[in-house]
Formats: structure tokens, C-alpha cells, sequence
């Protein structure tokens, strides 16, 4: 079974799919919020253009989630703190 | 690390595939680099290799049989050792370095991690595509409203069908097979919008009799949604989106010949997903800082000025595919490989293609390219379509810039293109570098004249550590 943790709660994956595709497969559809507005925020281009899609990885924050393949183990937090 | 090569092919998508193929088969070594997890770009964008069966993929596709043919060629040279195909590469930044050119790029395979990697060779194909043009209206911001190439890359990509429920608007053949991709993963499309009238395409009956394949092509998706009772509403448009926290309904309204939604026509649909687009924007942040020179395109944005070889007025350096204008992957390929004949004469090569090849390759750009601009004619942006804007609606989503703002700055300021807008409100300044908001802050404050992309200098977002590391990179151990 492929899983990553988001905010410590376990999540299946096709191997092979990114973190956005990954996360919105489960119904997702925001994960952050804006620094100003607090307005949420999920995939809006799907391609690394817009950084709508940002998550941290294992601590590294800034990461766009509809680039990074997901694998087994990662621990990805959400929140405010991507806008930064 | 530093990979060497005569030449570097920047994108792997149509055109960065056939150019790299082209070029191999004519005896060069290729360094061929992509930020993607398999070869074929946007257009043909595939899992990972070994996911393929997990995540089947295959009936979404068109032209699938040049994509394999393409991807063995490339597999051949890769076992020969004469191409090096960097995946998961994220190119940062194109520099002249003595007689050729340095690209800088990361491995992100292992993200987050990251590993500077140096590429050098005295030839450079810049083949980056493009990426679509969004025009903002009120409640675009909202989660569960993606652009209609975001919809494709979850579906391609991941197997993933982003909505139950489904709107698309916008204006363009592209909404067409992504309409009729969601239908066949199980979503239902409850209708597509074009704003544009379908008699535009009357005006330009040349290009479409010229190009054959591009009706049957239409022809298969129209068959596709009427299959699926996918209704599509021309000459209108999604001027709203509402709901709390995620789009619940949209709102679509029909247009006048000039864009201005026309009174009483406004509807109401349920939908948890809204895809947009308006034909696409080049991605150029490569080519700018390089000097290279960019002509109108015809479609409302400036790409890459290119002579009949694909040669910038950069020596050395090519362009091929959307990043010279927006035309379709038939156009890419053969752009591509074009690029690649100019790169063998340039590079006094042995292995040129035999003459009546490319002269055939030549007359298939021609054609394409009257295609597109034709396309661009028919499906123009509405020149009203800031009708749709509230003062309040964000038209910078990274900043949260409104358009309220961003029209004070030009009426009541100095502001007379997006260059200026962003000094004076931050439209642009945010996480995406005006890539989003460019084209539409541009529309707002100048436009009649074509949208040029804002010089980046740094290409993709890239870490100090992997900036100290550039040092280490440089050390050749090739």
C-alpha cells in the first residue's frame, strides 16, 4: 500500500501520481490559505505555473505539490505558512 | 554535476522530442531536459513509466503512435549513450558562455531535495510550450475552479478526474477534448462555454479545408460529447462563480459580438469543478533574458521571432513549438525537427535529413501556422470581457491584487503596461512572477497592443543552498 501522511493523517496513492493529483483523488480541494486574505487555495493550473498548489515536504516549505511524485513516507503539512 | 553535448534541448514535448530525435539520428549527442516525470510534455504528458499500468492513460491521447515512435528513437540513442534525457530537471536559468551556452537546472527527482546540474553546448533549442491564458472574473479564486490544462494534466498525469460535476468556459478548440476527457472518466460535463461564435470560423474557410485532419479531429470530439449529452453554448461565457469555501454554482451569461454579457441571459449551474481557458500564453522566461527578439503572434501575446530554420537572433540558440506562437503539436514536431536540420548545418554535421523531407516538413509549418493564426482569429478575447469584473474581483491571485486597484493605477496613474501595474500595486509580484495575471493586468491597461512576457531571471523558484552549490556543479566530472 502507497501512503504519505498530510498533517499526520494517512493517504493512499497511485504510484506514479503527483501530491496534487494525489490529494485531490481524496476529495481535496484546498490546503492553504492566502497570507492576506486567508482565502484557501488548491490546484489551479495542475503544471507549476500559478504556485496556487503549494505544500511543505518533510519541513522544506514552498513545494509545489502538482510537480513532486508522490512516494511513500512523505510527511507533508499544510497551511498558512506556504505563502510566506 | 555537468553534463556536455553539441546541443541542448530545453522541454520535452513535441517539439523538444522531435528536434532531440532529429538531431540524434544526425549523428549529435543531445542532452535533452525536462521538468516532467516522462517524455511528451503537456501535450502528450504520461505517469512515470513504470506507473502506465496503474494509471492507463492511453485513450485520452492523440497522435500516440509519433509519441512512441518518437520515444523509441529517443530510447535507442539513450542506450547508445549519445543521448542524456534528464527528467525531473527544473532549468533555472540559460546564460551565453563563450561560444555556446550554459543551462542551469535542478534535480528534483528526489524532491524536496535538490541537485544543481550544469549543461553546456554551443547549440540551444528553447522548446518550453506554453501554458493557458486566464482571464479572471469574479470567484475565479475560488478552490475547485482550475484551468482547463490543470483539468488534462490530473487526467493524463494521474488518472484523476478532478469533478463530479463539471462546467468549462472559455474560448478555443482546447476545451473540446478536455470536455470530452472528463466525460470519459466518469464526470459529468454540465456544459462548455465558448465564448466565440462558431461563424467566425466562416470567415477562414481556407485553413480549415487545407487541414483535413483537424476536422476530423473536431468531428471525433463533437461525436465524443454528443455521446455524453454534453451540451456546448457558444458565444458564452462564465462571468461568476459562487460558493463557500469551493465553487457551488457558476454563472454563465450569453455574449454580444463585443463580449458584453447580454441582459437577462444570465443562468445559474451547479457544478463542484470550473475549467477555464483562454488559448494559451508562451513561456518564454528562457529565451527573454537571452535577448532574444519576439514578434507579435497574432493571438494577442509576443513569442520568439524565428527565421524559416527555427534560428533566433541569438547565435545559437533555436526556438521551436509554442514558444514561437501557439499551433498545435502537429506544428511543434515539425518546428522541432526543422530546429534540429538548422542545428546540424549550423554545427557542420553530417547527418542531414534528405532534402525533399524537409521540404515537406517546411509546407506542413506553413500550413499549421495559417491554422493557428486563423484559430486565433476565430476565437479572439473578447473585447469586453472586463465587463464581467467587480472592483473587488482579485485579479492577481498571489498578491490579491483587485481589479479596482489595478484600474485606479492605470486611470489615475502613470501605469501604461503590466510592468508598470506591478510597481504600483504588486499585481505580479507574488509567488508566480505575473506568469497568471500577466496577460490579463496587460489586457486592463494596454490592449491593443500584443501581451510580452516580464523578464525573470530566474526561471523556476531555487534554494540558496542549491545557489552555494553552483560552484560545486561547475566542476566537470563527465
Amino acid at each position: 500500500m502507497s501512503e504519505f501522511t498530510v498533517d499526520g493523517e494517512l493517504l493512499p496513492f497511485v504510484p506514479g501520481q503527483t501530491l496534487a493529483a494525489a490529494l485531490v483523488a481524496s476529495g481535496r480541494v484546498a490546503w492553504r490559505v492566502t497570507r492576506l486574505g486567508q482565502r484557501p487555495r488548491g490546484v489551479f493550473c495542475g503544471i507549476g505555473v500559478c504556485f496556487d498548489c503549494l505544500v511543505t515536504i518533510d519541513g522544506q516549505g514552498g513545494q509545489r505539490a502538482c510537480l513532486v511524485q508522490a512516494r511513500t513516507g512523505m510527511a507533508i503539512t499544510t497551511g498558512e505558512g506556504d505563502d510566506d | 554535476m555537468t553534463e556536455s553535448g553539441d546541443f541542448v534541448v530545453v522541454g520535452a514535448g513535441p517539439a523538444g522530442m522531435a528536434a532531440a530525435a532529429t538531431a540524434l539520428d544526425g549523428g549529435l549527442r543531445v542532452v535533452l531536459v525536462d521538468s516532467g516525470a516522462a517524455l511528451g510534455g503537456q501535450f502528450w504528458r504520461h505517469p512515470p513509466r513504470q506507473a502506465r499500468q496503474a494509471i492507463p492513460t492511453a485513450d485520452l491521447h492523440h497522435g500516440l503512435r509519433e509519441y512512441r515512435a518518437l520515444c523509441a528513437t529517443l530510447s535507442a540513442h539513450a542506450r547508445t549513450g549519445r543521448l542524456t534525457l534528464l527528467l525531473n530537471h527544473h532549468v533555472w536559468s540559460a546564460v551565453r558562455e563563450g561560444e555556446g551556452f550554459a543551462v542551469h537546472a535542478v534535480d528534483r527527482s528526489r524532491a524536496p531535495e535538490e541537485t544543481p546540474v550544469v549543461l553546456r553546448a554551443p547549440a540551444l533549442l528553447v522548446a518550453t510550450g506554453a501554458y493557458d491564458r486566464q482571464l479572471p472574473f469574479p470567484g475565479w479564486d475560488l478552490p475547485g475552479v482550475l484551468t482547463i490544462g490543470g483539468l488534462q494534466a490530473l487526467l493524463k498525469g494521474g488518472g484523476v478526474a478532478a469533478g463530479r460535476r463539471v462546467v468549462l468556459g472559455g474560448t478555443g478548440p482546447f476545451l473540446l477534448p478536455v470536455a470530452a476527457a472528463l466525460a470519459a472518466r466518469g464526470a459529468e460535463v454540465a456544459a462548455v462555454c465558448e465564448a466565440a461564435a462558431p461563424s467566425a470560423w466562416l470567415r477562414h474557410p481556407v485553413p480549415l479545408l487545407r487541414n483535413p485532419a483537424k476536422w476530423a479531429e473536431g468531428a471525433r470530439y463533437a461525436g465524443t460529447l454528443a455521446r455524453h449529452r454534453v451540451p456546448v453554448r457558444t458565444r458564452t461565457a462564465i462571468v461568476g462563480a459562487e460558493g463557500d469555501g469551493r465553487v457551488a454554482v457558476v454563472r454563465v451569461a450569453s455574449l454580444d459580438a463585443d463580449g458584453t454579457p447580454l441582459p437577462g441571459t444570465e443562468r445559474r449551474i451547479e457544478a463542484d469543478t470550473v475549467g477555464v481557458g483562454w488559448g494559451f500564453a508562451p513561456q518564454l522566461d528562457l529565451l527573454v533574458p537571452l535577448g532574444c527578439t519576439l514578434a507579435d503572434a497574432g493571438d494577442g501575446t509576443m513569442a520568439a521571432a524565428v527565421d524559416d530554420g527555427q534560428r533566433t537572433d541569438v547565435p545559437g540558440l533555436y526556438a521551436a513549438g509554442e514558444t514561437c506562437g501557439v499551433g498545435g503539436a502537429a506544428l511543434a514536431v515539425n518546428e522541432g525537427a526543422i530546429a534540429a536540420v538548422s542545428v546540424l548545418t549550423d554545427l557542420r554535421a553530417s547527418g542531414l535529413p534528405n532534402v525533399r523531407r524537409l521540404a515537406a516538413k517546411r509546407a506542413a509549418v506553413a500550413r499549421h501556422r495559417v491554422f493557428a493564426r486563423a484559430m486565433a482569429q476565430a476565437h479572439p478575447l473578447p473585447p469586453a470581457w472586463s465587463a464581467w469584473l467587480t472592483d473587488d474581483t482579485l485579479v492577481c491571485r498571489c498578491e490579491e491584487v483587485t481589479a479596482g486597484a489595478v484600474r485606479a493605477a492605470h486611470a489615475d496613474g502613470p501605469a501604461s503596461d503590466h510592468r508598470q501595474v506591478k510597481q504600483l500595486t504588486r499585481a505580479g509580484m507574488g509567488w508566480c512572477q505575473g506568469r497568471m495575471c500577466g496577460p490579463a493586468v496587460h489586457c486592463l491597461v494596454a490592449r491593443d497592443q500584443p501581451y510580452a512576457s516580464a523578464e525573470r531571471l530566474i526561471a523556476t523558484p531555487i534554494t540558496l543552498g542549491g545557489l552555494a552549490g553552483l560552484d560545486e556543479s561547475t566542476t566537470d566530472h563527465t
